[in-house]
Formats: structure tokens, C-alpha cells, sequence
């Protein structure tokens, strides 16, 4: 099937999404974030994937190797790094979080207070 | 709103996303049919044309290097931003420099510790084997930066949360994540110095596949892999600072 990792992508997504929307924890929810965004690199590596093809690393193969797309995988690179970023912020956001009103459940966190 | 408010809302909405999501896979390429051609031509010319044999790296830094930049400065914003949120509140302080015991983890045990330490060494070799062959075989600076970020953080996990401290100071971290930054911008500089062009590719290209090659590519790789290590670094010790060192009054 020529579409399985386009909706494997979705799905993790969708699961995602929904830890975000259920997550009784700041934690947890950041954990769900990352999984979310794991189904950016399964899209990245399957769009740029071909029939056939290896790494595009000519360390050790003839240089008319037929090889997947550098590009996108680049980009993987970089959605991994603001990935990473953006958890690292968020979970500093939960750690005053847990500090300042003394719960990590979202629920628990009504109202805006300065 | 209430929680199963919440909920039918939200599982409408993302039935309706997904639908709209699996639509659009119609268009997309079939699963091993990539079209595109930036790929197929980077991938023909790519290494005759740059001399780095990891055409992911020869694309993150040579090819695409100004948005690595900017790729780079979003690492060394967020680890400022944690460092900003983290920061001492009023109400709290800091115990003294030295806690007057060291921290341990519940199990962990002086073979626990002996191991840990015995591993810092391999894994600092690792880290710089991955930094230094980036333009060669997979790895490069991100992914180095992790790994010597990482072997430091094993004599924390070795339970000698002061002695970590001691080999790697908030000062020298900082430092490090500094200096690598400015160091790819500076690449970039060399490039407008001395070729013309911002990030143009400006030192010998060398032979392919010899470690002394691809022009810039290892340097820009240096720099990131200090800066990735630094930054990690930073993170963990404020996340850790925060169960370890600082008290509320």
C-alpha cells in the first residue's frame, strides 16, 4: 500500500493531539507534544523515501547509487532540534507551574492569575 | 468548559482533521516514488561539487547553512528562555555552592558509580569521532553535541552531582554554547570575506572522503557540536538545579 506511512503519520498525530487533549499532567502533555510531532518525521522520511534506494552517504558506494532524498532527511534534523527546544521550554514552564500554584493538572489551572 | 465538553469537541474536530489529512494523501507521492528534484540533483552532483560524502550534511551545512543558523540561534534562544523561567524567584535561594552531601539516587550503589565514570571517556571519544566525521559518514555537530553533552551528564547519573558541577561550570558552559554559536556565524563571515558570499563554501574542498575535506562543512560542524554540547549541558543543570540545589524560604 503506497499511502501506509502518510497514515501511519496521522495517526500517531491524532494520538498525539489527544494525550494533549486529555493529559491530566504538564508533563505527560509535553510527552504527548513530542509524539505529536514524531509523526512530522515519519511524513519527512516517507515523502523523501524511493523504491530501492539506500542512505545518502557515498562514504563506501558508487557515486551512481540510487539514494532517498537528503533534503528532507535535513529537515528531520531540524524538526528534531526545535522539537527538542520546545519541550525543554515548556517543561521549565511546568516546573514554575508546579511551584506557583502547586498542581500539574491542567484542570486544576482556571483561572489566569498575574 | 467541561471535560467531556472538552472532548466531543475535540474528537470532532480531529475526526474532521484527519479526514481533511487523509484527503490530502491522495496528492502526495506514492510511498517510494519521490518526484521532487532538489533531492535527485543534490544527490547526483552533490559530492562532486562539495566534497562531503554525507550528502545530509553537505545539505545542513553548506547547501541550506543559513537556515542551519537559524536553526542553531533557535537552540541558543530556548536554552536562554529556560535559563530565564528557571531563574531564582523571590522566596527561594540557592543552597551553598557545595551541598554538604552528594546526591544519590535511590539504588544507586558504588559499581553504579565506578561504571558510570568508567564510561565518561568512551563516550567523549564518541562524541568527537561523530562531530568530526559529520561531512563523512552519518553524524555531525547536532548529533555529536548530544553525545559529549551526554557524557558528562553520565557522571551525574554516576550519582557526583557536585563533581559535575566542577567539570563543567555554568560559566564554561556558557562559553561553550556562546562561542560555537558565534562560531558558524563566523564561517558565514569568512565566507563574505573572503569568496563574496555570505556562507559560501571558501576553503580547499580537499579530496573526498578524507577527514581534512569539504571546505567549511567540518568546520561549521565544530562549532555546532561545541554549542549543541554546551547547550545541552545548560538545560540539564538548570532542570536538575531546580530539584537539587534550589529551596524555597
Amino acid at each position: 500500500m503506497s499511502v501506509l506511512p502518510y497514515l501511519v503519520a496521522i495517526w500517531v498525530l491524532s494520538w498525539g493531539v489527544y494525550g494533549i487533549v486529555t493529559s491530566h499532567n504538564l508533563v505527560h502533555l509535553v510527552v504527548c507534544l513530542s509524539v505529536a510531532q514524531a509523526s512530522t518525521y515519519i511524513l519527512l522520511i516517507g515523502v523523501g523515501y524511493r523504491s530501492g534506494a539506500t542512505a545518502p552517504i557515498f562514504a563506501e558506494i558508487p557515486s551512481s547509487t540510487p539514494v532517498v532524498d537528503p533534503v528532507v532527511q535535513a529537515l528531520a534534523l531540524t524538526d528534531i532540534v526545535v522539537e527538542a527546544t520546545v519541550s525543554a521550554l515548556l517543561l521549565a514552564i511546568a516546573v514554575q507551574t508546579k511551584k506557583r500554584f502547586g498542581t500539574v493538572d491542567p484542570d486544576e489551572l482556571r483561572a489566569l492569575r498575574g | 468548559m467541561t471535560r467531556p465538553v472538552r472532548l466531543g469537541l475535540f474528537l470532532t474536530g480531529m475526526a474532521a482533521l484527519a479526514a481533511t489529512l487523509a484527503v490530502a494523501v491522495g496528492d502526495l507521492p506514492g510511498f517510494g516514488h519521490y518526484p521532487g528534484p532538489y533531492g535527485t540533483i543534490i544527490a547526483r552532483t552533490g559530492v562532486a561539487a562539495r566534497h562531503g560524502t554525507d550528502l545530509v550534511t553537505t545539505v545542513n551545512f553548506d547547501y541550506r547553512v543559513f537556515d542551519t543558523l537559524g536553526e542553531e540561534f533557535i537552540l541558543f534562544t530556548a536554552v536562554l528562555g529556560v535559563a530565564l523561567v528557571l531563574r531564582r524567584r523571590r522566596g527561594e535561594e540557592r543552597t551553598s555552592e557545595e551541598p554538604p552531601e552528594e546526591h544519590h539516587f535511590p539504588g544507586s550503589s558504588s559499581a553504579l558509580g565506578a561504571i558510570g565514570l568508567a564510561l565518561v571517556g568512551p563516550v567523549l571519544v564518541l562524541g568527537a569521532w561523530v562531530v568530526t566525521h559529520g561531512h563523512l559518514t552519518p553524524g555531525g555537530g547536532f548529533q555529536g553535541g548530544v553525545v559529549l553533552a551526554a557524557a558528562i551528564l553520565i557522571v551525574f547519573l554516576a550519582g557526583e552531582y557536585v563533581a559535575m558541577k566542577r567539570v563543567a561550570p555554568h560559566a564554561a558552559l556558557e562559553l561553550a554554547e556562546a562561542s560555537g554559536a558565534a562560531g558558524l556565524a563566523l564561517v558565514g563571515l569568512g565566507g563574505l570575506i573572503f569568496a563574496g558570499v555570505f556562507f559560501k563554501n571558501f576553503i580547499s574542498l580537499g579530496s573526498p572522503g578524507a577527514i581534512l575535506s569539504a571546505g567549511t562543512i567540518p568546520i561549521g560542524n565544530l562549532a555546532v557540536g561545541i554549542e549543541v554540547a554546551g547547550a545541552f549541558l545548560m538545560l540539564w543543570t538548570e532542570f536538575s538545579d531546580q530539584a537539587l540545589v534550589v529551596r524555597s524560604r
